[in-house]
């Protein structure tokens, strides 16, 4: 469905100062017919201008991609045709209601009226949309314009939809009823899903498949399972009196196996290749000192974690030390 | 591209009608004039001999030049309001023709402005007992729809490029102000009643001309001369427009 060969992007800074800002470094990405592919990366990285690429709203500085069956560069009529987009800041006007926007949607992509609005009863249905079509979308919730957004990407069959950033700016529990209706359109319609996301949670919850993306190139793929496994060991951090910091981080320094400490007042992190079996070691070990441990968790490495291992930075560092390109577009 | 046209043309019809309200705000301006100041402005012309017609058949084909002039420059705050809630995006990631984008648009302005430009004449017909032949009024008809494609192309092209909400009416009042001064709308600049050097600039102001043919043809004068001039303007200028903007959708980025 998608196959991209060394796509660069690069944006010229505003101003007298001048300069580049390197977008997009060189992106290599194959996507299978049915796959459901997250991109995952922090703010910054790249993701949204490479799926602007993707997309034909921006012209590649290098390389060479093919979409939907059709060349970027040479056919992008032939790309938009058979593609669906959800922007990150949605695409329904304000003063416009539900029904005109479907429509207006689908007939842009040559249906008929009544193919339309066949289509759209059936994707109103499918994403809780039934009995919207006469409402302005200005006076729908959050996660109904959501979804209105999800059908508008939808209308005209594509089979393969690109989601940026689907679940932004949405309460705990829209998001997680907006994951469900992506596994169910997909399971449905058998449409290829590539979405963007800085969650974790949800290049988790959704993805067969994660692309890593970090300043604007690709740094690691595979299932969430495959990259987890490249973390080692679970982490476990203990807190205690500060005072005692240094003796109880000695005592867990003679776990077999443990790595990566970070120690600082009342508190050591470290990972330990098996955190159930140790955990009653270490404080059989700290109580035969005297230590008391005032809290402990042990968590199963997340996506977070094989961020930090890939780049030697956490997710949320990256976000904030990503230096922000001028943002060629708004939402 | 027809097709293409007609949806979007269509679309922003029915947002309008759906406040037809602001059809009516819109004209609020032209309208003050044509009561608060028109009457003045006619006994002053009429008396000090300034116009070889009634006052009334100066007044109003100039402010139904002014309200196209005006009305349709605003028109780009639509788009930079498509292009934050991402319209503008969701609509070029479709296989929709760009200059369908734009044409659309600009048909529905341009229908809008000659809809008001009515409502207008009308008034002055009915209050003011204006006297302008039905020909006459027509053409002038045609010329505003030309104006408001120009201005309207226009404004959706400087928005597109500004894309600032803050620049763009500063910028469109620091180029309407002289142009609506320049092209006599109020009191018509002639060689007799001008000095010279304002006389000269407003020939420079094709708006002017446009003004002109307005008043030309609201009184009946279909010659050569009276004609001429501002029509091949307003043609030029619409043809110079649609191209800019349509330029503008589409190159990319924008």
């Amino acid at each position: 469905m998608i196959t991209a060969r060394g796509l660069e992007r690069r944006f010229r800074r505003k101003g007298r100062s001048g300069g580049e800002v390197h977008a997009v470094k060189g992106v290599d990405l194959d996507v299978e017919a049915g796959e459901l592919v997250g991109f995952l990366g922090p703010n910054g990285a790249g993701k949204t201008t490479t799926l602007r690429m993707l997309t034909t709203l921006l012209k590649p500085s290098a390389g060479t991609a093919t979409v939907g069956g059709h060349d970027l560069l040479a056919d992008p009529l032939g790309v938009r045709r058979n593609i669906g987009y959800v922007a990150q800041g949605g695409g329904s006007a304000p003063e416009s209601r539900v029904d005109e926007e479907i429509e207006l949607q689908g007939r842009l992509y040559g249906m008929s009226k009544a193919a339309v609005q066949a289509r759209g009863a059936l994707l109103a249905g499918q994403l809780d949309l039934t009995g919207l079509g006469g409402r302005l979308t200005k006076t729908l919730s959050g996660g109904q314009r959501r979804r209105l957004d999800i059908a508008l990407g939808l209308v005209h069959s594509p089979g393969l939809v690109f989601l940026d950033e689907p679940s932004t700016g949405l309460d705990p529990q829209s998001r997680a009823n907006l994951w469900d209706h992506i596994r169910r359109l997909r399971a449905e319609h058998g449409v290829t899903i590539f979405l963007t996301t800085h969650y974790l949670d949800e290049a988790d919850a959704l993805a067969d498949r994660l692309i890593v993306i970090d300043d604007g190139r690709i740094v690691a793929e595979g299932t969430p399972d495959s990259l987890k496994a490249r973390v080692s060991g679970d982490g476990v951090v203990v807190g205690v009196e500060p005072e005692v910091t240094t003796a109880a981080a000695d005592t867990a320094r003679q776990l077999t196996g443990a790595h990566d400490f970070d120690v600082e007042d009342g508190l050591i992190r470290f990972r330990v290749p098996r955190g159930d079996t140790a955990m009653p070691e270490l404080l059989r070990a700290l109580d035969a000192k005297g230590i008391v441990m005032s809290s402990i968790q042990v968590t199963r490495p997340t996506l977070d974690d094989v961020f930090l291992t890939l780049t030697g930075r956490s997710l949320r560092d990256a976000e904030q030390g990503a230096p922000q390109p001028e943002v060629p577009h708004v939402a | 591209m027809l097709r293409d046209t007609w949806l979007i043309f269509r679309r922003d019809m029915v947002g309008a009608l759906r406040n037809p309200a602001w059809l009516l705000i819109g004209i609020m301006q032209p309208l003050l004039y044509l009561f608060f100041f028109g009457p003045l402005l006619v006994k002053t012309l009429n008396a000090q001999g300034l116009s070889d017609v009634d006052g009334w058949m100066v007044l109003t084909p100039a402010l139904i030049a002014q309200l196209a002039l005006f009305g349709s420059s605003f028109v780009g705050f639509s788009l930079l309001a498509d292009f934050r809630s991402g319209v503008v995006e969701r609509l070029r990631v479709t296989p929709v023709s760009r200059a369908a984008l734009l044409l659309g648009k600009v048909l529905a302005n341009a229908l809008q402005a000659v809809v008001q430009s009515i409502l207008i004449i009308v008034l002055a017909y009915l209050v003011f007992d204006l006297n302008a032949p039905v020909g006459g009024v027509l053409l002038s008809l045609l010329i505003v729809f030309l104006l408001a494609v120009t201005l309207a192309s226009c404004s959706y092209a400087l928005a597109l490029t500004l894309k600032s909400e803050q620049s763009f009416p500063a910028l469109l009042n620091a180029v309407l102000m002289p142009l609506l001064l320049l092209s006599g709308i109020l009191i018509p600049i002639t060689a007799g009643l001008a000095p010279k050097w304002l006389y000269t600039i407003s020939q420079i102001n094709p708006f002017r001309h446009v003004v002109d043919v307005e008043r030309n043809s609201f009184r009946g004068d279909f010659s050569m001369d009276a004609l001429f001039t501002g029509s091949v303007v307003v043609l030029v200028m619409a043809v110079l427009a649609i191209w800019w903007g349509t330029r503008t959708f589409q190159r990319e980025n924008a």
